[in-house]
C-alpha cells in the first residue's frame, strides 16, 4: 500500500511495506468476510409478514462453532503478524550497522529547528571538519548511517517517510538508530511529535546524493565550517 | 437511606410539583441526572464539533478567514486540536455513554427505584459541570488554551516557556482531574447499585448486557485512573512548584508520564466502547426479535478484553524511546486483544441469523455501529504490530483509525441509544423518516471524512500540522483535494445534525404517545410508565427470566417480558 504513494528509500523500507501488505491481506480478508456475512444476514432475515424469528441460544456445539472457529483462525493470523512485526522491528530498531563502514551523524532537535552535524570528509564526528547544518541533512546513497538523536527542550520525532523511519527525540537522552539510503533525491524530514506552536514550522529536508556529488558538497562546505570552528 | 428518600419522592410526585431548581438543577433522581449529563455532553459535543470545523477549514483552505472563528494561527490550531480531542473523549463520550446512559438505564433495567447513593450521584454531576466550565475558561485566560495535544506529553505540558500557555496548561490538568473525580463518584454508584439493588429473582446472568458492560467499564475506569491522577498531580507540581518529575535536568523522565497516561488511556478506549457495544446488544435483539447469541460468551469476551486492556498500553509508545525489546511484548498482547473483540463482533453478527429484522432508526444506528467499528478494529492491527507502527505512528492513519472507533462509540451508539430509549425518556415517539434522513446524512459524510484521511496517512501525512505548505512532499494537489473532500464532508455532516434537533423538537411538541412498551421489548425499563416518575415503577417488578427471550417456541407472542410470571 505505502509503496504506491511513496518511494522505498532505505534498505528496510521494503520490509516495512511487506509487513503492512501482509497485515492488509489478512485483515482485509477478515473485514470482507465479516462485512459480507453481516450484510447478507441483514438482507436475508429482514422482516417478512408475520413470520416468527428463530430461537437460537448460541450454546449448542453446531451453533457456537460459527463463532469459535473463526476466533481460533484469527489467533493463527495474529501469530503470522507478530512474527512479521518482530522481524521488521529487530531489523530497524535493534540492530546497528558496523563501523567504520557506517558513518555517524548527530541530530539535535529543538523548538523549532533541526541541527544535523555531519562527520565531514574524515567520516568522524567531533573533529575539525564536522559540518553542522540547520534543517538540511546530506547523506550518501548506499551508505549506512548511525544517528545519535537528542533534544534540547521538548519531545520531537525524527521522521523520514521514504525511509519508513520514526524515532522520538527525548531530552536528557541520546538515542541511536540507523538507516541506509538506497535512492538519490531530495525528500521531507518531519517532526512527528507535537512540540509547541511551531510544530508545523519544523520541516527538514534530506538530500541523498551520489558519492561524487556528496564529496562535492563536502568540499563546498569546508571553508565556511573551518571559519566557524576557528572563531 | 434510599428507600426513605423514595417514599418522600413518591409523595412529591403525587401531591405537588417541586420548584424548578429542585426539579431540574438540584435533583437526586437518576433520570434527571441522566438528562443533565446528556444535555451537557451534547452541548460539549457542539463545541468540540465547532473546533473540528475551524481546524478542518484551515487544513482545506490554509490561511482563510474561517467564518465564526477568524484566521487560525498556529497557536489557535494547536489549542483547537488539543481541546477537540480532550472534549470529545472526556466531556462527550464519557458523560453521555457512561454517566447518562448508566444513570438512566441501571436502576430501570435492574428494577429498582434509584441509585443507592443519590446524593453522591448529584455531586458527581455538579463536579462534572464544574470541570467543563473550568476547561472552557482556559480559552479566555492570558496565553490562551493549552495546545500540547490531548495526551499532554511533558516537557511541553510541564514547562511554560515551551508551551507558551502558562495558565492554559494548568487549567487543562485541573479540569481533567476534576472530571475524573466526577466519574469515580458515578462509578461507585453504578457498581454498587447493580450489585445490590437488583429486582427479586434477577440473577447475575439475567442482567441486561448494557448494564453489565457499564459496570465492567466503571471497574476498568476505577482500576486504571489511579496512575493518571498521580501523574496529573506530578504534572501540576512540575508546572507550578518547580518539581522535576518529568524534567531530565532535575533527574526526572518525560517518558514516565507517557506510561502513566497510556496505562489509563488504553483501558479508557474500552471504558467507552463497552457501554456503546452494550447499547447495540439491546437494540439488535429487540429489532431482530432474537435471543442474544451466547450471552455468557459475550460477557466473557468483555471481561477478557477488559483484563487484556491493562497490558497493552505501550503500543502507543513503540517509537517513544522505551527499551526496544519491550515492543515485542506489547505487540503480542495488543494482537491478542483482537481475539475477544473479534469474537464479540462475530456473536453480534450471529445474533442476526434467523431473525426477523426491522430496519427502523435505532436499528440502523446499531447496525452501523457494528459495520463502522469493524473498520476501526481491523485498522488497529496495523498499529499494534510494532514493525508497521514505525511508519504509521503519528500519521493520519492513526487519526482515521481511532475516529473509526470513537465516532461509532461517541456518536453512532449515542444516537442509537437516544432514538431507542427516547419513547421511554419522554413518553413520545420520534419521527422515523426524519430519523432515517438524519442517519444517512450522518453516516455517509462520516465515511467521506475519514477514508480520505486514511489515504493521506498512508501517504505519510503527519498529525497536528496547521499548514502543510512547508512540507513539499505533502503540499501536492491531490493531497489538498483529499483535505478539501474531508472538510466538505464534515460541513455536510454538521448540517444534517439540524434534522436531529428538529426531530427532537417536533417529537416533544406533537409526537405520538409512546405507551409503556412501544418496541415490545423484554427488559424491565419497558414495564415502567413512559416517562417514569420518581421511584420509577408503580410496583417494583420481580424477575422470572433472562432479558433476551424473544421468539420463544413455547409462546404465541414473540417477546416475553422479564417480569411476567411463567
Amino acid at each position: 500500500m505505502i509503496e504506491y504513494f511513496l518511494e522505498q528509500g532505505s534498505t528496510y523500507a521494503a520490509s516495512v511495506d511487506g509487513l503492512v501488505n501482509l497485515i492488509g491481506a489478512l485483515v482485509g480478508f477478515w473485514f470482507l468476510a465479516s462485512l459480507g456475512a453481516f450484510l447478507y444476514l441483514i438482507f436475508r432475515f429482514r422482516k417478512k409478514g408475520n413470520s416468527k424469528a428463530q430461537y437460537v441460544t448460541g450454546y449448542e456445539k453446531h451453533e457456537s462453532r460459527w463463532v469459535h472457529w473463526p476466533h481460533h483462525l484469527i489467533l493463527v493470523c495474529d501469530v503470522f503478524i507478530v512474527i512479521g512485526a518482530v522481524q521488521v522491528w529487530i531489523d530497524v530498531k535493534q540492530t546497528l550497522p558496523e563501523e567504520p563502514r557506517a558513518e555517524r551523524v548527530r541530530i539535535i532537535s529543538q523548538q523549532w529547528a533541526w541541527t544535523f552535524v555531519h562527520a565531514g570528509p574524515d567520516g568522524k564526528l567531533d573533529t575539525a571538519d564536522d559540518i553542522p547544518m540547520i534543517d538540511e541533512l546530506h547523506v550518501e546513497v548506499n551508505k549506512p548511517y548511525i544517528y545519535e538523536l537528542s533534544s534540547l527542550d521538548v519531545l520531537h520525532d525524527f521522521s523520514v517517510p521514504i525511509f519508513r523511519l520514526k524515532q522520538d527525540a527525548v531530552p536528557g537522552r541520546v538515542i541511536t538508530g540507523w538507516f541506509e539510503p538506497t535512492i538519490t533525491g531530495e525528500y521531507d524530514i518531519q517532526c512527528a511529535e507535537i512540540c509547541g506552536i511551531g510544530h508545523g514550522l519544523m520541516p527538514g529536508r534530506i538530500f541523498i546524493e551520489s558519492p561524487q556529488k556528496h564529496a562535492a558538497w563536502q568540499a563546498q562546505q569546508a571553508p565556511t565550517t573551518l571559519a566557524a570552528t576557528t572563531q | 437511606m434510599a428507600t426513605a428518600e423514595v417514599a418522600t419522592h413518591h409523595d412529591d410526585l403525587h401531591h405537588h410539583d417541586e420548584g424548578f431548581v429542585k426539579k431540574y438543577l438540584w435533583s437526586t433522581d437518576h433520570k434527571m441526572i441522566c438528562f443533565q449529563y446528556m444535555i451537557t455532553g451534547i452541548a460539549m459535543a457542539l463545541i468540540g464539533g465547532f473546533f473540528a470545523y475551524a481546524f478542518r477549514m484551515q487544513l482545506a483552505f490554509p490561511g482563510m478567514e474561517v467564518p465564526l472563528w477568524g484566521v487560525v494561527t498556529p497557536a489557535d490550531y494547536n489549542a483547537l486540536v488539543t481541546n477537540h480531542g480532550t472534549i470529545m473523549i472526556f466531556w462527550v463520550a464519557m458523560p453521555v455513554l457512561i454517566a447518562a446512559f448508566g444513570n438512566y438505564l441501571i436502576p430501570l433495567m435492574i428494577g429498582c427505584d434509584d441509585m443507592v447513593f443519590p446524593k453522591i450521584n448529584r455531586l458527581s454531576y455538579q463536579i462534572f459541570l464544574l470541570s467543563a466550565l473550568v476547561l472552557l475558561s482556559s480559552f479566555f485566560v492570558e496565553g490562551g488554551a493549552f495546545g500540547g495535544a490531548w495526551t499532554a506529553y511533558p516537557p511541553l505540558s510541564s514547562t511554560a516557556k515551551y508551551s507558551l500557555t502558562p495558565l492554559g496548561s494548568t487549567i487543562w490538568v485541573i479540569a481533567v482531574a476534576l472530571e475524573f473525580i466526577a466519574f469515580l463518584l458515578g462509578g461507585i454508584n453504578f457498581i454498587t447499585t447493580a450489585m445490590n439493588s437488583r429486582a427479586p429473582g434477577m440473577k447475575l446472568y439475567d442482567v441486561p448486557i448494557v448494564v453489565w458492560f457499564i459496570v465492567i467499564a466503571s471497574i476498568l475506569f476505577m482500576a486504571s485512573v489511579g496512575p493518571l491522577i498521580a501523574g496529573a498531580i506530578m504534572l501540576l507540581f512540575d508546572q507550578n512548584l518547580g518539581t522535576g518529575f518529568f524534567n531530565p535536568d532535575k533527574g526526572g523522565d518525560p517518558v514516565l508520564w507517557q506510561h502513566l497516561f497510556w496505562f489509563f488511556g488504553h483501558p479508557e478506549v474500552y471504558v467507552v466502547l463497552l457501554p456503546a457495544i452494550g447499547i447495540t446488544a439491546e437494540i439488535i435483539t429487540v429489532f431482530a426479535r432474537k435471543k442474544l447469541f451466547a450471552y455468557r460468551t459475550v460477557l466473557n469476551t468483555a471481561i477478557a478484553t477488559g483484563v487484556l486492556s491493562f497490558t497493552v498500553w505501550a503500543h502507543h509508545q513503540f517509537v517513544s524511546g522505551i527499551d526496544p525489546r519491550m515492543a515485542h511484548v506489547f505487540s503480542i498482547t495488543t494482537l491478542l486483544i483482537s481475539v475477544p473483540i473479534a469474537e464479540m463482533i462475530f456473536v453480534y453478527i450471529a445474533t442476526l441469523y434467523g431473525g426477523s429484522i426491522t430496519l427502523n432508526t435505532p436499528m440502523l444506528w446499531a447496525l452501523a455501529f457494528i459495520g463502522e467499528f469493524l473498520i476501526g478494529g481491523v485498522t488497529g492491527i496495523f498499529l499494534g504490530a510494532s514493525g508497521a507502527d514505525i511508519y504509521f505512528h503519528d500519521t493520519y492513519f492513526v487519526l482515521a483509525h481511532f475516529h473509526y472507533t470513537f465516532f461509532p462509540i461517541a456518536i453512532i451508539a449515542t444516537f442509537a441509544g437516544i432514538t431507542y430509549w427516547w419513547p421511554k425518556m419522554t413518553g413520545k415517539m420520534m419521527n422515523d423518516t426524519l430519523g432515517k434522513i438524519h442517519f444517512w446524512g450522518t453516516i455517509i459524510p462520516f465515511n467521506f471524512i475519514f477514508i480520505p484521511l486514511f489515504v493521506l496517512g498512508v501517504a505519510g501525512q503527519h498529525r497536528r500540522i496547521y499548514n502543510y505548505e512547508h512540507f513539499p512532499d505533502l503540499a501536492v494537489d491531490w493531497m489538498y483535494d483529499l483535505r478539501v473532500m474531508a472538510t466538505v464532508a464534515l460541513l455536510v455532516m454538521i448540517a444534517f445534525q439540524v434534522v436531529f434537533f428538529f426531530n427532537v423538537f417536533i417529537s416533544l411538541r406533537n409526537g405520538k404517545k409512546a405507551g409503556n412498551n412501544p418496541w415490545k421489548a423484554n427488559t424491565l425499563e419497558w414495564v415502567a410508565p413512559s416517562p417514569p416518575g420518581h421511584g420509577n415503577f408503580e410496583e417494583l417488578p420481580t424477575v422470572y427470566r433472562g432479558p433476551y427471550e424473544y421468539s420463544h417456541p413455547d409462546r404465541e407472542e414473540d417477546y416475553w417480558p422479564q417480569n411476567e410470571p411463567a
